[in-house]
C-alpha cells in the first residue's frame, strides 16, 4: 500500500494545465513542421508556417497557444495499491484546475449549468474526470484541455455490422467534411470503434491523447488509420479550410469488443492545437 | 502573400465592397469584440426596442473571447472563434450597420444574403493562432457587459491585424474556391 496526498494531485494538475496550454508537445509541433514542407497550396503553407510561429511565441510562457484553453479533460489511472489521503479526490482535481487556470492566465470557459442560466463558474471547473483502477501503486494523470470549436464537430453513429469498414470510413469522412474550417484544420481525428454508445465516444477521446507519431499496435487498425488520413487529406479542405492537402495531421483509432448486433463509431475532432500533458506520481 | 490590402477603420461600404474573396488584408484602427453571450444580450435588447451600448455603423466585429492579459500586456491569446454560432444573430447585427466581421468557418445562406444586401464583408483570421494574432492588438477595453467575462463587448486597438476575406459583399466564397483545386475525391 502506497499513500499519496491528494494535494500532490492538485499541484500536479495545476502545473499540467499551464504546461499544456503554453507548450505544444513535440509530436504535434513536428507534425506541423513536416506538413508545412509538404503542403502544395501557397496560402496553406503560409498558414501552417504561422501556426508553427504561434507555437514558438506561446512557448515563452506569456501568451497561451490559443484563447480557447478548453474544458479540462483528465484521464486518471489509479493503482489499486494506492491509498489517497488528505481530502476528497474530485475536489483536489478541481482545485488543481482552478489554480492552473487562474495562475496561468488561462480563459475560464465553463458554465455551471448548460441550458437555463449558463453562468460562468469563473475558475474553469468542474473538469471532466475519467478514473480507472489499474494494478500497481502508481497514479498516472493524463490531461487534455479541449477546445469546443473542434469538440462541437464530433459525431456518434450506431452502425450495424453490415456497414463494415466502408461504413466506418464514410462516418469519418462525412464528419470531417461537416467540420471543415470550424474545427481549425489541420485537425487531429480521434476515432472510437466498438463497445457501446458511451464507450465508443470515450475511446475516440482517449485516442486523441496518443502521440501523433504512434500508430495503433494492431496492424489492421494501423492500416485503417493511414488509409483514413490519406482519404481525409483528399477532401481539399486544407489548412483553416482555405484549401490544400493538409486537412489532418493524424487519424488515431482505438477499438473495443462490441455486441453481435452493433458497430458503434465515434469521431472526436481536435484542432491543430492538440494539447496534452502527462505525469506519473 | 502577393497582394496585401491595408485597411483602416471605420470601414466604409465603399471600402468593404472593394475587398474580394481571397484577399489578404491588414487592418489598423478600432475593431470590436463580441461572441455568443454578447450577441444574445444585444439582440434581446433590440427585440425589446432598446438601444445598443454602441453604434455599429461602419464598424468591424471580431468574434473573440481572449485569455486574460498578463500584467504589462494588452491582451492574452486572441484568435477567432467559430462564426457559425453567431449566424442566428448576425443578420440583426448587420442591420445595425456592421460592414465587417472577423471569425472563422462557414456562414449560413441567410447571413450571406444579409451581407450582400448591406455590403458587409466576412473575413477570417487563423483559428488557433491566438498568440501570434495578439501581437497586432495594442489595447483591449471592455465597453459593456463586464459580467460576461471573456464574452464581454470590448473595443480593440489593432495595428496590421491579419485576416483573409472568406466571403465578399457579392457573396463570393473563398472556402469553395480555395478547396476546389485540392479536392481529389
Amino acid at each position: 500500500m502506497r499513500t499519496i496526498e491528494v494535494d500532490q494531485i492538485t499541484q500536479a494538475i495545476a502545473k499540467m494545465c499551464i504546461d499544456a496550454c503554453y507548450n505544444l508537445s513535440a509530436d504535434v509541433y513536428d507534425a506541423l513542421v513536416a506538413a508545412e514542407k509538404q503542403e502544395e497550396s501557397t496560402l496553406g503553407k503560409e498558414i501552417i508556417g504561422k501556426i508553427v510561429k504561434n507555437a514558438d511565441i506561446a512557448k515563452n510562457g506569456e501568451v497561451p497557444i490559443c484563447q480557447d484553453t478548453g474544458m479540462t479533460v483528465i484521464f486518471m489511472e489509479i493503482g489499486q495499491d494506492v491509498h489517497l489521503v488528505g481530502g476528497n479526490l474530485e475536489e483536489a482535481v478541481n482545485a488543481g484546475v482552478a489554480k492552473g487556470y487562474t495562475e496561468g492566465y488561462l480563459r475560464k470557459s465553463v458554465v455551471g449549468e448548460p441550458l437555463f442560466n449558463r453562468k460562468n463558474t469563473t475558475n474553469n471547473t468542474p473538469a471532466i474526470l475519467h478514473i480507472s483502477i489499474v494494478p500497481g501503486d502508481k497514479l498516472k494523470i493524463k490531461l487534455a484541455p479541449k477546445g469546443f470549436g473542434s469538440e462541437n464537430k464530433g459525431a456518434l453513429k450506431m452502425l450495424v455490422p453490415a456497414d463494415g469498414i466502408e461504413g466506418v470510413k464514410k462516418v469519418v469522412l462525412d464528419t470531417v467534411k461537416l467540420a471543415g474550417p470550424n474545427a481549425c484544420p489541420p485537425m487531429v481525428i480521434g476515432v472510437g470503434i466498438g463497445g457501446t454508445m458511451e464507450k465508443a465516444t470515450l475511446l475516440a477521446k482517449k485516442s486523441l491523447l496518443r502521440p501523433l507519431n504512434k500508430r495503433n499496435p494492431n496492424p489492421d487498425y494501423a492500416n485503417l488509420e493511414a488509409e483514413l488520413l490519406e482519404l481525409v487529406n483528399k477532401t481539399g479542405i486544407g489548412p483553416q479550410g482555405l484549401g490544400g492537402i493538409t486537412t489532418a495531421l493524424a487519424v488515431n483509432i482505438e477499438y473495443f469488443a462490441t455486441h453481435i448486433a452493433g458497430l458503434p463509431v465515434a469521431v472526436n475532432i481536435n484542432c491543430h492545437a492538440t494539447r496534452h500533458a502527462e505525469v506519473e506520481l | 502573400m502577393a497582394d496585401v490590402k491595408r485597411i483602416t477603420t471605420p470601414l466604409t461600404k465603399e471600402m468593404s465592397r472593394s475587398l474580394k474573396a481571397g484577399d489578404s488584408v491588414l487592418i489598423t484602427g478600432t475593431i470590436y469584440s463580441a461572441r455568443d453571450a454578447a450577441h444574445k444580450v444585444m439582440t434581446e435588447a433590440l427585440a425589446r426596442g432598446e438601444k445598443l451600448p454602441m453604434d455599429f455603423t461602419n464598424q468591424i466585429v471580431y468574434y473573440l473571447g481572449p485569455t486574460p492579459a498578463r500584467p504589462g500586456k494588452a491582451i492574452g491569446a486572441a484568435g477567432p472563434t467559430t462564426a457559425g454560432r453567431m449566424d442566428a444573430y448576425t443578420p440583426q447585427m448587420i442591420e445595425q450597420g456592421l460592414t465587417g466581421i472577423i471569425g472563422k468557418g462557414y456562414r449560413s445562406p441567410a447571413v450571406v444574403e444579409s451581407m450582400k444586401k448591406n455590403s458587409t464583408v466576412y473575413m477570417v483570421a487563423i483559428g488557433g493562432a491566438g498568440a501570434l494574432i495578439a501581437e497586432s492588438i495594442k489595447a483591449y477595453e471592455v465597453l459593456a457587459y463586464p459580467e460576461l467575462g471573456p464574452e464581454a463587448l470590448a473595443k480593440l486597438t489593432v495595428e496590421d491585424f491579419p485576416a483573409i476575406v472568406a466571403i465578399d459583399c457579392e457573396g463570393n466564397n473563398f472556402y469553395e474556391k480555395g478547396q476546389k483545386p485540392y479536392c481529389k475525391l
